[in-house]
């Protein structure tokens, strides 16, 4: 056994003190800040609910027709919708999409400038490169746990857990895109008499692109990996289903819970990725055809 | 350096007059900058202080309107040089003077301002913006200035024109091929109408045939443009043909400065004398600098003083004496196959 150094109950015992301190006089604090997010999340919930089934198949269908400009992106998509309709799925599917599009939203306006301050300043670098490594390793339970304290269960804790666990590749990514923009082309620029907002703006934003496009995909597919473990403190949704057929040993109704959660990441990783290709092929980062 | 020569390039608008510009990369420039000063060598103070001397002590004067050249090989400093010119890099010591201002101490704001409106520059890797179509391209340096749209979009398309890409108004950077790239760098960096234009070994790039081909354009464009102009090169060829003057680079040091047939006639040391050995002396040698001159009966056959003596060649199977007028159509001297053929052996070594 390793020898006792120092006694670490105090501590302990320090911080879960402060954590109840926190969440009786703090926690209608946070749960008010909290609110505009939470009113975001069931505005697009709303939103998708009230939109006909058969206009998410025409628009989902149609923006892959627009990324791809073939037929068989929008084949697979309306395959997908189909699976999730049949099934009988819809519902939870919408209630996940909108905690996926909500988390991935908030995290590009979060993590977008980030990324864009990483790349300008190696300090700032430095200090938030351990914190992501930490906020995507960390098991999400230990975070989830105080602030399921702190909002109680509910959709906000799933939201901030989720965003939480979305968030780093996006920055990672926004800063790798913009400090591998070639250097001879920011060089031109400078040469021309442009500024650094003229340069971020003009060059570096436009050339990293393809890059953010992937951090952002990245982004979706983590949320919607976290949907099951947001399910547990009361997001609703695919993830809710999963659980329940763990919790009934009804195998049937996890497998088709969770094969729905596959048909969401199917759809919006290929529609992402697709974009994707289409904006390196304009910039030419891709191989010329 | 008289302060009389210095005086007088910097009033002339367009010029450059560079003093004692050094440059050391390194955490701590100042104290290899005193080493230096101290009369060590760059060789010197890197092993003792593991500071690379980028320049050292670079004094050049530069007229309006000339091609000037810097040559050098790698590592010899010149991207350094000419980058000093619209400090894209910034200097440890010394001055460049254009049109009165020191541009190595000017506040960043004029310093934009500087670039935008008296300094233009064509890249070795051309420097391109991807995402963005030929014309906007060429309208990149105007639209960075403030120009209005209708405005920049009528001048790029002018000088897509001019270099020979109409057609390709549309097409992105990388459907063209290396030339084409660089005729769009040059037609950006002309389109801003600066007095002086940077060029960053902006042929070094290009296949041989096409670089020739850019070579006699830059000379033609010049003869009407008039811009001064700092040429960056390895091709001794090359600044040969081009150059009005040239400087050679070595070591971060100008180690001769003089016009091309200087430096091939007279060559400082074992350095440039080593460029110039499989240089093409026929293209350096201006048949003035070896003419008979003086009064002397009209010849049948004559060229302008600024013929070289590949151009003079040819004639000798005609004529035994080719004349040489002045600009004015004056004959001023005279030359023979003779005297041509012995100034092209005078400095060809024995081995």
């Amino acid at each position: 056994m390793f020898p006792e150094i120092i006694d670490t109950n105090p501590l302990r015992n320090a911080i879960d003190d402060g954590l109840n301190w926190v969440v009786r006089n703090w926690g209608d604090g946070f749960t008010a800040a909290a609110k505009p997010l939470l009113d975001f999340l069931n505005l697009v919930q709303h939103l998708l609910l009230a939109t006909p089934w058969w206009l998410i198949f025409v628009i989902l269908a149609g923006i892959a027709w627009l990324a791809t400009r073939r037929w068989q992106l929008p084949v697979v998509v309306v395959v997908a919708l189909l699976f999730l309709g049949v099934m009988d799925l819809w519902e939870d599917a919408m209630v996940t999409t909108a905690l996926m599009i909500t988390a991935t939203l908030t995290t590009i306006v979060i993590g977008l400038p980030l990324g864009i301050i990483m790349a300008r300043w190696a300090r700032v670098r430095h200090v938030l490169t351990p914190i992501l490594d930490l906020m995507q390793t960390l098991p999400s339970f230990v975070y989830l746990i105080p602030a399921v304290m702190i909002f109680g269960p509910g959709k906000i804790p799933a939201l901030l857990a989720t965003i939480v666990y979305a968030a780093p590749p996006l920055v990672r990514l926004t800063d790798l895109g913009i400090r591998q923009v070639d250097p001879a082309v920011m060089e031109a620029s400078r040469a021309f008499g442009t500024n650094p907002t003229q340069r971020l703006f003009g060059v570096q934003i436009p050339l990293a692109f393809p890059t953010i496009l992937a951090g952002i995909n990245q982004t979706t597919m983590m949320a919607l990996a976290m949907v099951v473990i947001a399910s547990m403190i009361g997001a609703g949704g695919l993830g809710y289903q999963v659980l329940q057929g763990i919790g009934r040993l009804e195998v049937s109704r996890g497998l088709f819970a969770g094969l729905g959660i596959v048909a969401l990441a199917i759809i919006f990783d290929r529609i992402t990725q697709a974009y994707g290709r289409r904006l390196q092929g304009r910039i030419g980062i891709a191989e010329a055809r | 350096m008289s302060t009389e020569t210095e005086n007088q390039t910097a009033t002339e608008t367009g010029g450059i007059t560079m003093r004692g510009v050094t440059k050391i990369f390194g955490p701590e420039p100042q104290a290899a900058l005193e080493m230096l000063r101290a009369g060590k060598s760059k060789a010197e103070v890197q092993a003792e202080t593991g500071h690379v001397v980028g320049l050292n002590d670079v004094s050049l004067d530069i007229a309006p309107g000339q091609i000037f050249v810097v040559m050098g090989l790698s590592g010899s400093g010149k991207s350094t040089l000419i980058r000093h010119v619209n400090r894209l890099i910034e200097p440890t010591a010394g001055e460049i003077i254009v049109d009165g201002r020191d541009v190595l101490t000017m506040p960043l704001e004029e310093l934009r301002r500087y670039r935008r409106e008296k300094v233009a520059m064509v890249f070795q890797k051309f420097g391109l913006l991807p995402h963005r179509s030929v014309i906007d391209n060429v309208a990149y340096g105007l639209e960075v200035r403030g120009a209005r749209k209708g405005e920049r979009q009528d001048k790029a398309a002018q000088w897509i024109e001019t270099v020979g890409l109409k057609g390709y108004e549309t097409s992105r950077p990388r459907q063209l091929s290396g030339g084409q790239q660089q005729r769009v760098g040059l037609a950006r960096a002309l389109a801003m109408d600066t007095e002086i234009v940077l060029m960053d070994e902006a042929f070094s790039a290009l296949d041989p045939l096409i670089r020739s081909g850019m070579q006699d354009e830059l000379i033609t464009l010049q003869k009407s443009l008039n811009k001064t102009i700092l040429f960056i090169t390895h091709d001794f060829d090359e600044a040969l043909k081009i150059g009005d003057r040239i400087a050679v680079l070595m070591d971060g040091a100008v180690i001769q400065e003089g016009r091309p047939e200087d430096i091939v006639l007279n060559p400082a040391n074992e350095h440039v004398e080593a460029f110039v050995r499989d240089v093409n002396k026929a293209r350096a040698i201006h048949v003035r600098s070896i003419m008979e001159r003086g009064e002397v009966e009209p010849c049948e056959m004559a060229v302008p003083d600024t013929a070289r003596c590949e151009d003079v060649l040819p004639l000798f199977a005609e004529h035994q004496w080719v004349g040489v007028n002045d600009g004015a159509g004056q004959q001023i001297g005279r030359v023979t196959a003779k005297q041509v053929i012995k100034a092209l052996a005078r400095h060809t070594p024995a081995a």
